[in-house]
């Protein structure tokens, strides 16, 4: 697997694609000329490399009248046709972008510029198995093609009033199942460091697209690592909230004890403030929490930068099992450098073990298949979606499910359908239940020591499509860093910190860091601040970096 | 909003068909629906004895059908215990914020949340716990403090989730029992029957099959529409006890206001468990279960049908032939007959509802319902009974809480209570039942029957006025005093005013005097009836007829 030579530290202070970032522009530039010339961005970039927020950049602009949403949302949709032929991010991109936008400019030429969403002009893309009300929403199913749900998820309801537009419905594992995005019913997503490797899934559309900065922020839903993944895969912020945290209406149920919505992002101020549009109590989600939301924002903007030990005397526990055999050498290298850079910045870091940690994987996938075995039920060609023709009514339900979906979900259904069976149940279901029990109350022990956990984001960098098709427990065992935190319930995030030899410019690793139920605030503090001060690093993947009309 | 299809056999449509009676074997399940009746809703055990009138029903006297059973199952004993489903009437359905009503055109009660969208997620109806509580403690339930809900998994077209949100292993309520006085044309007595357990789900849509089979069109305003499942111990051992049962559940759930109870429009669903032993046995026999019993008639009659039919089997020495299978109760022929073996192999895989938090239900929460709960069924009856009325009296009065109500109204006016019963039980359901009105929708109120009561107790009011009064009540309501004034109604109880009249009558009719003091005596009657007449109907009757004998034969 991939490995690298390089010290740790003088791998993530030195990039190996900072050689391709800093091409001239000019040598590029022609293979571009086909397309119409894009008004410049605002500089999301801040000059020491460490990536600032996209989306107070745009408030900014918007406000100080030197760039319009409609020419923000023309350039992001202009690098989007650009980059798609070769990434395939999006299933449906929407039709309706510079409409939205133009609404937004109206109404700052009215004077109306402070009544603007904290996302107004933001360019959001939509894993496409949340539910929007006016595009297609096909959860990546053939089961589901050109299926048009007659609502909004309550997230997509949240962001868009919020001022953001929705560019399109980003490609995913089918409902969300599988690690690659080479589980899509429609299309195979590259990843945009590395066009010959996947993005990681099953949010990898959502990721690919934040990472090629086709939009701005996505939503990504995570069941078992799929927003942690994907952006550790594809050098993006990605942040799990804590159950409950983020309606699940709208949401194509996976798994619903597991499934949360997620954020992407360039930035982890990006993602805070995404995070807190989108959160908050829904009357139509029974298992959304009634916790207040914090203000992210005013988080990022307190923090100071030019302290010498920001975070000194936070207390980090390394989980020791998750730098165990199986874990490529190039990103223990990375995390380890990771670790090197938190403790400069102040922190205490222990090795803190979870004795139930490898327990995770096998009571994950009973649990997520057993609970997807019942959420799938519904697509039974009766109300909805696809419908074979057949004049008897088994026929029509095994005809429809069968040509539908594709191999991984009847993997699962069938995996779960068998653990629920009468016999079974206690040997399977109920195991799995109280497994989780323990990996529950095996966090909350490290957690009430510790003030966050870290570990890697995933055991390896991005795989070559197709590494894995025919290999699903291997592909499963690529959760394993991901899964215990669904099954406790706790917020993650997953923040770019480093790189490992591979793609025309390297190929990012993110380092994971977990956190106690509903503080995601101080998980966005330390991520803000390790993002910020971790020198020589710029993940902008070299099919961005060479663009034009990125910055 | 077509949604529903089959191509070939379910078919697109908005579906049109209103409900009808249809039964059809599809696919190897059968599906029923029920007729819409815009009858009045108070349809009992009793008043449906009195109006079989279905020309396809056999006419059997209760005594009779009782003695055919006993002598057939003489050695043998049944064991009876019963499924019920009641349907909530709250505003909502259970998981989501649609209305539903009976009746209502297919598909115009749903959301994407009983349609089983994709991403739509259910959200438990308060109300739904409020009347699980209400009817766990009017059946002396043990409530569990934390409850959840399970998915109990099928595939079928009328459920659109896949799935049907119920209660698996920790139902809300356990371990209650029930009161019953059977009626005294099946020997009367005093019953008590266990309850296993009580649970909430939610019902499934409906099916509505073509003419010839070549389609069928599902309608799901019912699917969401919140149920109780009510389960009782095998404790019942004849079709009357059954049938009682299930009428006396019909009165607690409408004493309660939880549902409307109406086993036509499938509002209350009685699924019927049946097996025979030989009496001394301890063990169980193989039991049927029945299904299709769409009033408290048919539940009897099926029960009795079928203890008949394996009590036969056994003396045949046939018990083997005797199996585990549901069978369909069939009204036109009376009988019962298989509609699918094997059961007990259908395996649901439930397993924990995780959309839905888990039921916590506090201890104040608990008493506040319980101090909420209205007199209940049989708290009346054993009252009523305390107040002296005869069982018949009690029954009747106890049977719908809308007439309860009004009796209990009444004599909390101070009228007598035998009084206020007959009045009830008389002249006021034969024009209830007349008008086909029940008894919120007649015009006399309470508080004035009370009164018409005391006048004439008082003799202000002959009882035949009283009941002409009466009937002006019922159709147009008003008060009594203001009646009586009105009509001049007010009896003449004075002497000197009755022997005028008596004097008048006896001069102008010289002939039938002379008839009478001849020895006709008979006339005595011709002449009240002419005082009377003159009176218009207001002389005293004592009175006027004492006054006339001394008259008539007064020597001259």
């Amino acid at each position: 697997m991939l490995s690298t030579l390089h010290s740790p530290r003088s791998l993530s202070r030195f990039p190996l694609h900072l050689t391709s970032s800093v091409k001239p522009r000019a040598a590029s530039a022609s293979s571009l000329s086909d397309y119409p010339p894009s008004p410049p961005l605002p500089v999301a970039q801040s000059p020491g490399g460490a990536p600032a927020s996209q989306i107070l950049t745009i408030r900014r602009s918007l406000l100080s009248g030197s760039v319009t949403a409609t020419q923000l949302a023309e350039s992001y949709l202009s690098r989007l046709r650009l980059t798609e032929p070769q990434l395939n991010s999006f299933i449906h991109v929407s039709d309706s972008v510079l409409k939205s936008a133009q609404e937004i400019d109206d109404k700052i030429a009215k004077g109306g510029g402070e009544a603007l969403g904290p996302l107004a002009g933001v360019m959001v893309g939509v894993k496409d198995n949340i539910c929007t009300v006016d595009m297609p929403s096909t959860g990546g199913s053939r089961i589901l093609e050109n299926y048009r749900p007659p609502f909004d998820a309550t997230a997509v309801k949240r962001l868009k009033e919020k001022g953001g537009i929705v560019v399109g419905k980003t490609n995913l594992d089918e409902f969300g199942m599988g690690s690659t995005t080479e589980g899509s019913g429609f299309q195979v997503t590259a990843n945009p460091w590395d066009l010959g490797r996947v993005p990681g899934g099953s949010s990898g559309g959502s990721a690919s697209a934040v990472s090629a900065r086709q939009c701005v922020v996505s939503l990504g839903s995570d069941t078992g690592g799929s927003v942690r993944q994907p952006a550790s895969f594809c050098g993006v912020v990605g942040l799990k909230p804590t159950y409950g945290r983020v309606s699940r209406f709208g949401l194509m149920a996976y798994a619903s004890s597991l499934d949360v919505i997620g954020c992407l992002g360039t930035s982890v101020a990006d993602v805070g403030i995404f995070l807190n549009a989108i959160s908050g109590h829904d009357k139509f989600d029974a298992t959304s929490s009634k916790q207040e939301v914090p203000d992210f924002e005013s988080l990022f903007a307190s923090i100071n930068l030019l302290e010498s030990k920001p975070l000194s005397g936070l207390k980090v526990g390394l989980i020791r099992e998750t730098l165990d055999d199986g874990v490529d050498s190039g990103v223990k290298s990375a995390i380890n450098a990771a670790v090197l850079h938190m403790q400069e910045l102040g922190c205490i870091v222990n090795e803190v073990s979870l004795s139930s940690f490898s327990l995770g994987l096998p009571a994950y996938y009973i649990l997520a298949s057993s609970e997807s075995s019942s959420n799938l039920s519904r697509y039974d060609g009766v109300r909805y979606g696809k419908q074979t023709v057949s004049d008897e009514l088994n026929a029509l339900y095994a005809d429809s499910r069968a040509s539908g979906f594709g191999p991984e979900v009847k993997m699962r259904i069938l995996m779960g359908t068998y653990a629920l069976s009468a016999g079974y149940y206690d040997a399977y279901y109920k195991r799995a239940q109280q497994v989780r029990t323990l990996i529950r109350e095996s966090f909350k022990t490290a957690l009430d020591s510790n003030d966050i956990l870290i570990s890697p984001a995933a055991p390896s960098v991005a795989y070559e499509m197709g590494e894995k098709k025919n290999d699903p427990l291997s592909m499963y065992a690529g959760d394993i860093m991901t899964v215990n935190v669904n099954l406790a319930g706790l917020p993650a995030l997953v923040v770019p910190c480093g790189f490992v030899e591979g793609g025309p410019s390297g190929l990012p690793v993110g380092l994971q860091m977990i956190g106690a139920a509903f503080h995601e605030e101080k998980l966005l503090k330390i991520g803000h601040l390790f993002e910020q001060t971790l020198q020589g690093c710029r993940f902008v993947p070299p099919l961005v970096a060479d663009d034009p009309t990125w910055e | 909003m077509a949604f529903t299809l089959f191509r070939n056999v379910i078919q697109a449509q908005p579906l049109f068909l209103h409900s009808s009676a249809l039964l059809r074997r599809k696919n190897g399940v059968l599906y029923c629906t029920m007729k819409s009746t815009s009858q009045s809703q108070t349809q009992t055990a009793t008043e449906e004895k009195q109006q079989q009138k279905s020309p396809q029903k056999v006419k059997v006297s209760p005594q009779k059908q009782m003695k055919e059973v006993s002598k057939i199952a003489a050695d043998y004993e049944a064991v009876i215990g019963i499924e019920t489903h009641v349907q909530l009437s709250t505003l909502t359905k259970a998981f989501c914020s649609c209305p539903y009503s009976y009746g209502a055109q297919p598909n115009t009660c749903i959301c994407p949340v009983c349609m089983g969208l994709p991403g739509a997620l259910p959200v438990l109806n308060s109300r739904v716990i409020e009347c699980a509580v209400k009817l766990a403690l009017a059946l002396n339930c043990k409530l569990s403090f934390s409850s959840k809900f399970d998915r109990k998994q099928y595939f079928y077209p009328d459920l659109p989730k896949g799935y049907q949100i119920s209660q698996f292993d920790i139902p809300i309520a356990t371990g209650g029992s029930i009161d019953l006085d059977l009626p005294l044309e099946f020997g009367g007595g005093h019953r008590r029957f266990g309850i296993t357990r009580i649970h909430m789900e939610e019902d499934a849509g409906k099916l509505m099959h073509s003419g010839n089979g070549s389609y069928s069109l599902v309608d799901l305003n019912r699917a969401g529409v919140p149920l109780l499942e009510i389960v009782s111990e095998p404790d019942m051992r004849t079709g009357i006890e059954a049938s009682e049962y299930a009428a006396e559940l019909q009165r607690v759930v409408r004493y309660l206001g939880v549902g409307n109870g109406n086993m036509q429009e499938g509002s209350l669903r009685c699924d019927v468990n049946v097996s025979v032993r030989p009496i001394g046995q301890a063990e169980f026999g193989t039991k049927v279960e029945i299904k299709n019993l769409n009033s408290f008639s048919s539940i009897n009659r099926a029960i009795d049908f079928e203890i008949s039919r394996q009590v036969n089997l056994h003396n045949q020495g046939q018990q083997d032939s005797i199996v585990q299978e549901t069978r369909l109760w069939e009204e036109g022929a009376q009988k019962t007959v298989t509609m699918r073996k094997k059961e007990g192999l259908a395996d649901y895989r439930y397993f924990p509802e995780p959309d839905l938090p888990e039921v916590v239900l506090t201890k104040d929460y608990v008493d506040s319902v319980g101090k909420s709960l209205p007199e209940l069924p049989e708290a009346k009856r054993r009252r009523y009974e305390e107040m002296g009325l005869s069982m018949q009296d009690v029954l009747f009065l106890a049977n719908d809480i809308t007439v309860a109500d009004f009796f209990d109204a009444t004599i909390q006016k101070g009228a007598d209570v035998k009084l206020a019963a007959n009045w009830i039980m008389g002249d006021i359901a034969a024009y209830m039942k007349n008008e086909k009105l029940s008894i919120i929708d007649i015009k006399l109120v309470p508080h004035e029957l009370a009164e018409l009561i005391a006048s004439i107790k008082s003799g202000t009011i002959s009882g035949k006025i009283g009941k002409e009064i009466l009937f002006e009540l019922l159709a147009k309501g008003g008060t009594v005093k203001g009646l009586i004034e009105e009509k001049d109604l007010v009896q003449i109880t004075d002497l000197g005013d009755i022997e005028k009249m008596v004097d008048k009558v006896i001069a102008e009719n010289p002939k039938q005097l002379e008839q009478y003091r001849s020895g006709k005596t008979k006339l005595q009657g011709y002449f009240a009836g002419q005082v009377m007449k003159a009176s218009k109907g207001k002389a005293n009757p004592g009175v006027l007829n004492k006054v006339l004998v001394e008259k008539l034969n007064a020597k001259v």
